[in-house]
């Protein structure tokens, strides 16, 4: 599904290497998660890969079956099957929510060459994903993520991957910001798009969020590199020994 | 004493009014006509030095002459209200058009030709034709209001004295490369009328247009229009206003292309409790021909807890420009005012210039007013967000646009017209994305 090789990533604005030397294959149907410390490139890595400004390839490549993502503009990618659920999802003031649901998914229906949805379909689909994320006739209403609490902004984010079934989906600390019972929503609403035809990288700093969305992989990232790679076991040992052990015995 | 009037300014004049008569045919508007032309004359026509027209160079409004205008090919489109129930009144390059026109009646609203009006002895309309305008001239002059008003021969007089049973939309057709309209219209709503005015089409070329309103006490006015698409198309209109107490006041304004646009807004709070909500949204491409928008707006509270708010919009590229002067002024007594004004343009790129001055001179000190202007780019944020869900740059940009000019565009009132004004926006973004 992704594959990402030797890839390298340097700031546009100034000279400063972050991600040195990526390597990271997330065969069809896997969950693999990424955890490592502040500043190590995660998030970086999450939005090259969506193809967001201000960063420069130096090396590299990564490409979504075979499709080269680094060539494509983000709308491409995302039509591709791509999507990025972000940390901090954007406040759009004066685009209502579902404007923004339905002209989403029509544009990648356009763009995969389908027809677009009638508003009729579209408000009956709507209404039955959102039911199960407890997403309300109001916050579909309101301005994208406007007045939005970070629980419910998440909400919307998985709401919007439900919409757009995607087949690569980059979950970027979608757990920052949310109590113990909105985790728990949210990684339902994962759950429950796991499937052979689609693939996730989990992006955190904790291992609770893999309690709920259990991984088939973890790396472990550190310093633009992944330097440790294993299975579920690994979450919890960084749980309780935090990174110290594992940067130590990979220096 | 009055200061003596530059020679540049009288030059101008001289030279625009070569030829020109005042209109035959009228008994009391005569009058009202020779002594528009005498303020006129003692005014002269702007010149560029003035403060008044620092941002946008009078010199093709004062020409003899109109710079030529191509017709816009509108391709089929639905014309502008067109779902709307609405007694239909067509002008022609700024002239009355019966055939193409609806009867001139409807219940609740008297509706005639200023030629009409201005040849009767007795009429309502002198007490109101060229009476706000004149009233509009202090603080600041407004020659093409007076020059309007001396040499107007088309236009309606209308009086409301209930509800309009439906809206009166005057559609203003463009038909001839060179015409140089000049309409002047009065309306008068009688105590607790209620009356939805729509105004559509470029008119003409070059349009000289006044539109003096009366609104009585506990009457409703609701204005909206939208000034027709021909790219070198201009336009300086005024609206003049008085309120009345309990009264309400609406006026929205759509400008899409035009080589120059100057909308000046005068509005009079004479009665307590009024409110009078004036917005514009602009939207600017100077890349087929010049786009240059003013915005002048100056709202006088001269009564109690009346409510004013000026909401403008522009959204500009490709070297357009957009200015905004707009003024609150607050009269000694005029407690409890509440005023509000908001001008903000969205440029869309590095060529294109919005120019602001707005003004608030308070003379009472139990008063709340407020201004902001604001000048800035796309949100790349939002911008990015939208292009990561799948939508192509072009129209995620253009759906940023419309969520910039949605303030504005909430400002009307009816839904049906709010609805058609937001899809017609819609369509001409998706056109020009082609």
């Amino acid at each position: 599904m992704l594959k990402i090789n030797n890839l390298h990533v340097k700031l546009e604005e100034e000279d400063k290497a972050i991600l040195k030397g990526v390597d990271l294959e997330v065969p069809d149907g896997a969950v693999h998660a990424i955890m490592g410390p502040n500043g190590s490139g995660k998030s970086t890595l999450s939005y090259v890969l969506s193809g967001r400004d201000g960063y420069v390839v130096t090396d590299g490549s990564a490409s979504l079956d075979g499709a080269d993502l680094l060539d494509m503009e983000p709308e491409e990618r995302a039509a591709a099957g791509l999507f990025l659920a972000f940390q901090y999802p954007v406040e759009i003031p004066g685009v209502g929510n579902m404007t923004f649901l339905r002209t989403a998914l029509n544009a990648q229906r356009t763009a995969r060459g389908q027809e677009e949805m009638s508003a009729a379909d579209f408000l009956k689909l709507v209404r039955e994903k959102a039911k199960t994320l407890k997403i309300d006739a109001d916050m579909l209403k309101r301005p994208v993520n406007m007045g939005f609490s970070g629980g419910e902004k998440k909400r919307n984010e998985i709401l919007q991957m439900a919409l757009l079934e995607p087949k690569m989906c980059i979950l970027d600390e979608t757990d920052s910001g949310l109590d113990v019972d909105a985790m728990k929503l949210v990684s339902d609403g994962v759950n429950a798009l796991r499937d052979a035809g689609r693939s996730f990288l989990v992006i955190t700093h904790y291992q609770r969020l893999l309690d709920h969305i259990v991984p088939d992989v973890v790396h472990i990232m550190s310093n633009g590199r992944i330097i440790k790679t294993g299975g579920p076991d690994l979450a919890l040992e960084v749980e309780h020994n935090g990174y110290a052990d594992i940067l130590s015995e990979t220096a | 004493m009055m200061a003596a009037v530059a020679q540049p300014k009288l030059d101008a004049l001289s030279e625009r009014l070569a030829g020109h008569a005042l209109p035959e045919g009228g008994k009391w508007a005569t009058e009202t006509r020779k002594a528009a032309l005498a303020r006129l004359e003692a005014m002269g026509l702007p010149a560029p030095r003035d403060e008044y027209w620092r941002f946008t160079r009078p010199t093709t409004l004062n020409a003899p002459d109109p710079l030529p205008a191509a017709v816009f090919d509108h391709g089929g489109e639905a014309p502008v209200f067109g779902q709307i129930d609405r007694l239909k009144i067509v002008f022609v390059d700024g002239v009355f058009d019966a055939e193409a026109s609806d009867p001139l009646e409807l219940a609740g609203i008297e509706i005639e030709r200023l030629e009409e009006a201005a040849g009767a002895d007795i009429h309502w309309a002198r007490d109101l034709y060229g009476v706000l305008e004149t009233s509009g001239q202090s603080p600041v002059e407004r020659p093409f209001a007076a020059l309007n008003t001396a040499f107007a021969r088309e236009g309606l007089v209308i009086r409301v004295t209930g509800k309009a049973a439906r809206p009166v939309n005057l559609i203003y057709r463009h038909g001839d490369e060179t015409s140089d309209g000049l309409v002047h219209h009065v309306v008068r709503l009688e105590p607790g009328a209620d009356l939805t005015l729509l105004e559509n089409g470029p008119s003409a070329a070059r349009l000289n247009q006044v539109l003096e309103v009366e609104v009585g006490d506990g009457a409703a006015f609701h204005h909206v229009r939208t000034q027709g698409r021909d790219h070198e198309r201009q336009a300086i209109t005024h609206i003049f206003a008085r309120l009345g107490r309990e009264s309400t006041f609406k006026s929205f304004t759509l400008t899409v292309n035009g080589r120059l646009t100057r909308n000046e807004c005068v509005v009079e709070m004479r009665g307590d409790d009024a409110l009078a909500h004036i917005a514009g949204a602009a939207m600017g491409d100077g890349a087929r021909a010049p786009f240059h928008h003013d915005d002048t707006v100056f709202v006088t509270h001269d009564a109690l807890r009346c409510e004013s708010r000026q909401v403008f919009k522009k959204v500009l590229r490709n070297g357009a420009v957009g200015v905004f002067q707009g003024k609150i002024l607050v009269k000694p007594g005029a407690q409890k005012t509440d005023g509000y004004q908001k001008s903000q343009s969205l440029l869309l790129d590095e060529d294109s210039q919005f120019l602001a001055k707005p003004e608030l001179e308070i003379y009472a000190d139990d008063v709340a007013c407020s201004h902001g202007s604001t000048s800035g780019a796309i949100d790349e944020e939002g911008l990015f967000y939208l292009r990561s869900r799948g939508v192509p740059e072009p129209e995620a940009t253009d759906l940023l646009v419309l969520a910039f000019l949605a303030d504005a565009i909430a400002e009307i009132e009816d839904g049906a017209v709010a609805e058609d004004i937001t899809g017609r926006l819609e369509a001409w973004l998706r056109r020009r994305r082609g």
